[in-house]
């Protein structure tokens, strides 16, 4: 990557608010020209806080800032040029939409022409031009939240920041709002740096999600990578589903090892974070990635396990199980003319490949809770 | 409809009906204080202001009569010459001519000696009192004089509304200015207005950066700073404008610091004049605006602000673009509420203030207090409160589209 394709770059940013707890801790961050970036995390993981001092509006305790090559450190907020959503809209409830939209023009000093034009051509791409008299408390949820995003583009800044921008609205118009910020995005090749602790919204939207825990970038990578190879448990087990099993690790054999299970049963598993022989480890797999047949040479790997529950989904069944000691084991099976559902009580074998079988560091803390809690 | 229909639109009622009593029930005791303190005795001051049996109340004969004399550009008949002899004689008995005598001297210049004059001449009997009564005083063989003599006898009078608005009606019935030397009530109704507005305006000066603190400071601040704003309210009135005296005076504290300070040679004339009622008012009035401020401003979001800096303004032009025009209705209640709460001072500036620093309710309190004068008390407050009304609906108006209504 050239250095020219870097817009913004977070150098080793540090930031305490009490002086004890660093909320943001040692931040490298890479934000490239004209990308959907998502900053994805639990709650109090410092996603908010870290946009905030790309905004101005907090500044790093360490560390620096650079836009374009140059330093934000002593940038007062309102002259960095960044456009902004926040997560409540903060439309001016004493100005119409036209006046909202117009703001960032008129302070500016756009003539007026100009700026009645470009907050024409605003509202028309966010597809309210028929409100500009309206005033916020006349809009819905939806309606406001694309004044917020005509407001934070019409000045045309080269980064925007949105900060759960769709929080506040429900499943359905998320959904629609999600196709449409992308869209726009896409038409206007402006970069994005996007907060959300909704990792759906973070895997349909991004080119680059960096998933935060406790003040640190756990990952970052393109959606399909942070789905498919987490680095490490925390990043399974907050994005999409996964099932944990512990063990140790017997040996090492290249890209693979082997690993012996708490209750004895030895599996082979991709060595993707592990620290050597002997060492703990937590094995994840995906609920759609096992399979409930013997072992085969597709699915070398074989654990016997016990059914607990199945769970109706319409277009398919998740069967809960208990397997190593596991009693939550999940496994997602579409239905198929040939299989029948087992049912709750059945002992049967469930097989797996090696590179679906991921050796990743101890999980001690129960992500699940974490990320459904956020 | 069916009758099952009716039936439920009937029960419905009835349920309406229990839940309105219990409603109105529990109302019911706030509306008879309401009623009884408030409602009444407005209603009361109002009709007073209006109502005018003083005279008829000594001279009953002469109130009658008077009611038949038609034709008001000739003389009356000598009924009514009898009936005031009567009357005369009667109250010269009872003692209750210095009664008649003052209140005939609102109306007519030298009505007073007018009078005691009349009474002390008059004959114990005549063929004509009509003669008898002009020969004691020719004036009154002069119609405008009982034209005055009419409109005094009530029941009904605008006399009192008139002279608070430095106006009087002539014995011929016209509404004219009074002589400039006697006109004071205008005066002092603008006097009474211009302290409050400025008063208004000290303390929106004085509490909007405190009230903007005050939300901005993290509670742990905030809570002592608003028990120093909320003080003045647990001291007592008459203490604290005593304090201001003590600070004040000549010899006082601030007096003495500024002489110290080098600022001044000679103390300062800083009480008994309108610079004290200023600053006690301010003081005493400051956590009227500060409150509902505090208030309004505690529910702006900071985000607009961040929102109003991402979007490329200023510090400067973020406050006055978005900040202030939000804080409007804090500025339109805390305004309103000084003021009229201004309006109606009396013991603040009475105490630090001078002669010409008096506000009108000091000239009520003095009419009912001092002179027992209820009609001239009652129509002075009811100007007061007229022009009070007509303010607040014109402010109502004009901060409507501003989005500061109050009420
Ligand atoms: N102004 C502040 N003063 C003190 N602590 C703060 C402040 N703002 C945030 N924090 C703390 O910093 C931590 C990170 O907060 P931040 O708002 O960045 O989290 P977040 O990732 O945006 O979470 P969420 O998803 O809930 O919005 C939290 O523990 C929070 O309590
Ligand atoms: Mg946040």
């Amino acid at each position: 990557m050239s250095q020219t394709d870097i817009l913004v770059s977070f150098q080793g940013v540090q930031k305490t608010y009490d002086g004890e707890n660093l909320v943001v801790k040692d931040l490298n961050l890479d934000i490239r020209r004209g990308e959907f970036l998502t900053l994805l995390g639990p709650s109090g993981s410092g996603k908010t806080t870290s946009l905030m001092m790309l905004a101005g509006f907090e500044t790093p305790t360490r560390g620096d800032i650079v836009l374009e090559g140059r330093s934000l450190a002593k940038l007062p907020p309102h002259k960095r040029d960044i456009g902004m959503v926040f997560q409540n809209y903060a439309l001016f409830p004493h100005m119409s939409v036209e006046e909202n939209v117009g703001f960032p023009l008129s302070v500016r000093g756009l003539s007026r022409a100009e700026q009645r034009e470009r907050v024409a051509k605003a509202l028309d791409m966010v597809r309210l031009d028929g409100m500009a008299q309206r005033h916020p408390a006349q809009l819905s949820g939806g309606q406001q939240q694309r004044v917020a995003l005509a407001r934070a583009l019409v000045f045309e800044p080269k980064l925007v920041l949105m900060d759960e921008p769709l929080g506040a609205l429900d499943k359905q118009l998320r959904e629609h709002m999600q196709i449409e910020i992308k869209h726009i995005h896409e038409s206007l090749g402006v970069t994005v740096v996007y907060v959300t602790h909704d990792q759906s919204e973070a895997l349909t939207m991004s080119d680059r999600i960096a998933v935060f825990n406790d003040g640190m970038i756990q990952q970052i990578d393109a959606p399909e990578a942070v789905y498919e190879s987490p680095q490490n448990s925390f990043v399974a087990h907050f994005i999409g589903e996964s099932n944990a099993l512990h063990g140790r690790i017997e040996r090492i054999e290249g890209q693979d090892c082997a690993v012996r299970l708490e209750d004895g049963a030895e599996v082979r598993a991709r060595a993707v974070n592990v620290a050597g022989a002997g060492s703990r480890t937590s094995l994840s797999f995906r609920p759609e990635k096992v399979h409930l047949a013997p072992a085969s040479e597709l699915y070398p790997n074989a654990l016997p396990a016990q059914v607990r529950e199945t769970i109706y989904h319409g277009d398919h069944v998740r069967i809960r199980l208990a397997v190593a000691g596991n009693e939550e084991f999940m496994v997602k099976m579409r239905f198929r003319a040939d299989r029948p559902i087992p049912r709750a009580g059945e002992r049967l074998e469930i097989s797996f490949a090696i590179a679906d079988c991921l050796a990743l560091d101890p999980l001690d803390k129960p992500v699940r809770a974490l990320a459904e809690a956020s | 409809m069916s009758i099952a229909a009716t039936g439920l639109k009937a029960e419905l009622r009835r349920a309406e009906r229990a839940r309105k009593r219990r409603a109105f029930l529990l109302v019911l005791p706030l509306l008879l204080f309401l009623i009884v303190t408030f409602v009444i005795p407005i209603g009361d001051m109002l009709r007073r202001s209006v109502h005018d049996t003083e005279l008829a109340g000594v001279w009953p004969r002469v109130a009658q009569q008077i009611g038949d004399w038609e034709n008001r550009s000739r003389l009356p008949d000598e009924a009514l010459f009898a009936a005031l002899a009567a009357d005369l004689a009667e109250s010269r008995e009872n003692r209750s001519l210095a009664t008649a005598a003052r209140r005939l001297n609102y109306a007519i210049d030298n009505g007073r000696s007018l009078v005691f004059g009349t009474a002390r001449k008059l004959p114990d009997s005549a063929g004509s009192w009509k003669q008898a009564i002009i020969e004691a005083e020719p004036r009154w063989g002069d119609v405008e004089l009982w034209g005055a003599v009419a409109q005094a006898s009530g029941p009904l009078t605008g006399f009192y509304l008139l002279q608070a608005l430095d106006l009087k009606r002539t014995a011929g019935g016209d509404i004219v200015s009074v002589p400039s030397n006697q006109a004071v009530y205008v005066d002092i109704l603008l006097r009474t207005f211009t302290v409050s507005l400025v008063v208004t305006l000290l303390c929106l000066a004085l509490g909007f950066p405190v009230a903007y603190l005050l939300a901005t400071l993290p509670t742990r601040l905030a809570n002592p700073l608003m028990i120093l704003v909320l003080l003045p309210f647990w001291t007592s009135l008459l203490v604290r404008t005593a304090a201001w005296i003590v600070l004040l005076q000549e010899q006082g504290l601030v007096n003495e610091a500024m002489i110290w300070l080098g600022l001044i040679d000679q103390p300062v004339r800083l009480i008994y004049n309108r610079i004290g009622v200023y600053v006690a008012m301010t003081h005493v009035l400051l956590p009227f605006m500060i409150l509902p401020l505090y208030a309004v401003m505690k529910g702006i979001s900071p985000a607009y602000m961040r929102a109003a800096t991402s979007l490329g303004a200023s510090p400067t032009r973020a406050f006055v673009k978005v900040y202030l025009p939000l804080t409007a209705p804090g500025i339109a209640a805390g305004a309103l509420l000084v003021f009229i709460l201004a309006l109606g001072y009396y013991i603040t500036p009475a105490l630090v203030g001078g002669a010409a620093d008096q506000m009108i309710s000091y000239f009520i309190a003095f009419y009912t207090s001092d002179t027992v004068n209820w009609g001239m008390a009652a129509a002075l407050g009811a100007v007061l409160l007229t022009a009070t009304l007509i303010l607040y609906a014109l402010y109502n108006r004009l901060s409507g589209s501003a989005g500061m209504r109050v009420g």
